[in-house]
């Protein structure tokens, strides 16, 4: 019995901006790794507030800088998250942070921590937090239509069965959300490389169309100014290799299988931007993992589908990472990582769209609470993407 | 049972979808797009997920997969070969 999507809903927690989040988090966020530490004790003294620490925000300057505060004011932003208490080593970006943030109406404070220290910051970041977590405590869910769902995708160390199976299962899943008025990101763009002409062809209009092939000539020039080889074990990386994918081609190929059949490309978005409407959005992306999800978390997205061959293991601290994989071998040795096992589906047991149903099914028990199996098992990665070298 | 899928009628490789597969083994593929049957005898052990050949491939020719180039022989592949990075390497980069 296929899901009736017409009439389907999910139980979110509204923001005070009108977006719908699935997760109720009150996230300790910092600017700058200097601040890490005070974040980390703030989250140890304040059961259930979750600090996000990373290695970045120190002397960036120009597009590297400005992408930075994107990604931290989108993170906390995010409509999975119910407050913030940002900490920076200083008052002035904390507060640059914090003005970002509390342009959505949600509850944000920031600590300095110079002219204070360690222990007095985390004492006053602590009370703030303790507040907000009590406050997020009392918020209630309620039934949402499923057009207030953000869903993106991005696969990870894939080998052939992603292409056969996991990818097309999410182009399935995106196909049908397409036709309800669903917001869509797809990205990863050096992994589109021998594929980008259907990407291309797929686009809604000449404008996309050209905005899409500029982000991917941009991206390609990043590879050829760098590349000491033919990027062999990096893109396809070693996994992907032992997987049995062979070129960048080929791994591209199975890669856009997750943009389905149907949709259109509607629009096109730079790293962590925010999209303005409905529809499948390409993102400007690094292909790993870890940096991709945090990027589609930065822009607003609540649901993530991760397909995965060989077995990713990634998570995101905000961001609940579903994780599907068609290859058996997986499924059997690593089986507390996949959520949704589409195996079947090269046993001819279950046709694509039985698969893309399943999936949908785990969209909706994740939307509504379920646990992921990389939350269980308590992967959080939260990694930023760098543009160069810091001044 | 099937022990490889193409995705294609016009592909140049198939995927082995099963854990095992020895040289000398008989196959049978599905050539899922077209939803038809190919069998092949295996010139090789290949690992799940492993591409081999069902054309057989000189060298520099293109090999194709979903329909689509995804690179180029660096050696020939006789059919029921297996194919991947000592016979074939990318055209990009």
């Amino acid at each position: 019995m296929a899901i009736d999507l017409k009439n389907a809903s999910f139980s979110g927690y509204k923001r005070e901006n009108g977006r719908v989040g699935v997760r109720n988090h009150v996230v300790i966020l910092p600017v700058d790794d200097l601040s890490n530490a005070a974040c980390e004790a703030v989250a140890n003294n304040i059961k259930g507030a979750l600090a996000i620490p990373h290695p970045y925000g120190r002397l960036q300057f120009g597009a590297d800088l400005e992408l930075h505060f994107k990604t931290l004011i989108g993170t906390g932003s995010n409509p999975n998250v119910a407050a913030v208490v940002v900490i920076g080593i200083e008052d002035g970006w904390a507060k640059r942070v914090a003005d970002g943030i509390a342009a959505t109406g949600k509850p944000v404070s920031f600590f300095g921590i110079e002219g204070h220290g360690d222990m007095e910051t985390i004492r006053r970041a602590s009370k703030a937090a303790k507040d907000y977590m009590q406050w997020a405590s009392e918020l209630r869910r309620e039934e949402r239509p499923l057009k207030d769902l953000w869903v993106s995708t991005k696969c990870g160390e894939s080998d052939t069965t992603s292409g056969i199976g996991a990818n097309p299962c999410v182009g399935n899943a995106f196909d049908k959300l397409y036709a309800h008025g669903v917001t869509l990101v797809f990205g990863e763009t050096t992994e589109l490389t021998g594929g980008e002409q259907l990407v291309a062809a797929r686009c809604r209009t000449p404008a996309v169309r050209d905005r899409f092939m500029f982000m991917f000539d941009r991206y390609q020039e990043v590879v050829n100014r760098h590349k000491t080889s033919d990027l062999s074990e990096s893109q396809p990386t070693k996994g992907n290799i032992a997987g049995g994918l062979t070129t960048i081609e080929e791994k591209a190929l199975g890669n856009i299988q997750k943009i389905g059949k149907k949709c259109l490309v509607d629009g096109v978005l730079d790293k962590a931007e925010v999209p303005s409407g409905p529809g499948l959005w390409f993102m400007d992306s690094s292909s790993a993992a870890a940096e991709m999800v945090t990027l589609c978390a930065a822009s607003g997205y609540a649901v993530h589908f991760f397909p995965t061959g060989q077995g990713n293991v990634i998570g995101n601290p905000i961001l609940p990472v579903i994780k599907l994989c068609a290859n058996p071998r997986t499924v059997r040795l690593m089986s507390e990582h996949i959520d949704v096992d589409v195996s079947g589906i090269t046993r001819k047991e279950i046709d694509m769209d039985q698969a893309g149903d399943k999936l949908l099914e785990m969209m909706f028990r994740t939307a509504n609470g379920r646990l992921t199996a990389a939350a269980a098992l308590g992967h959080r990665e939260f990694v930023l993407t760098r543009l160069y070298e810091s001044a | 049972m099937i022990h490889f899928v193409v995705h294609d009628e016009n592909d140049s490789v198939g995927v082995v979808v099963v854990e095992g597969v020895k040289a000398g083994q008989d196959l049978t593929g599905w050539i899922m797009d077209q939803d038809k049957e190919i069998t092949v005898r295996a010139q090789s052990d290949i690992p799940i997920g492993h591409k081999l050949a069902i054309r057989e491939l000189k060298n520099s020719d293109t090999v194709i997969k979903y329909s689509v180039d995804i690179g180029r022989t660096i050696a020939p592949i006789k059919v029921g070969e297996h194919a991947h990075v000592h016979n074939i390497k990318t055209k990009r980069w």
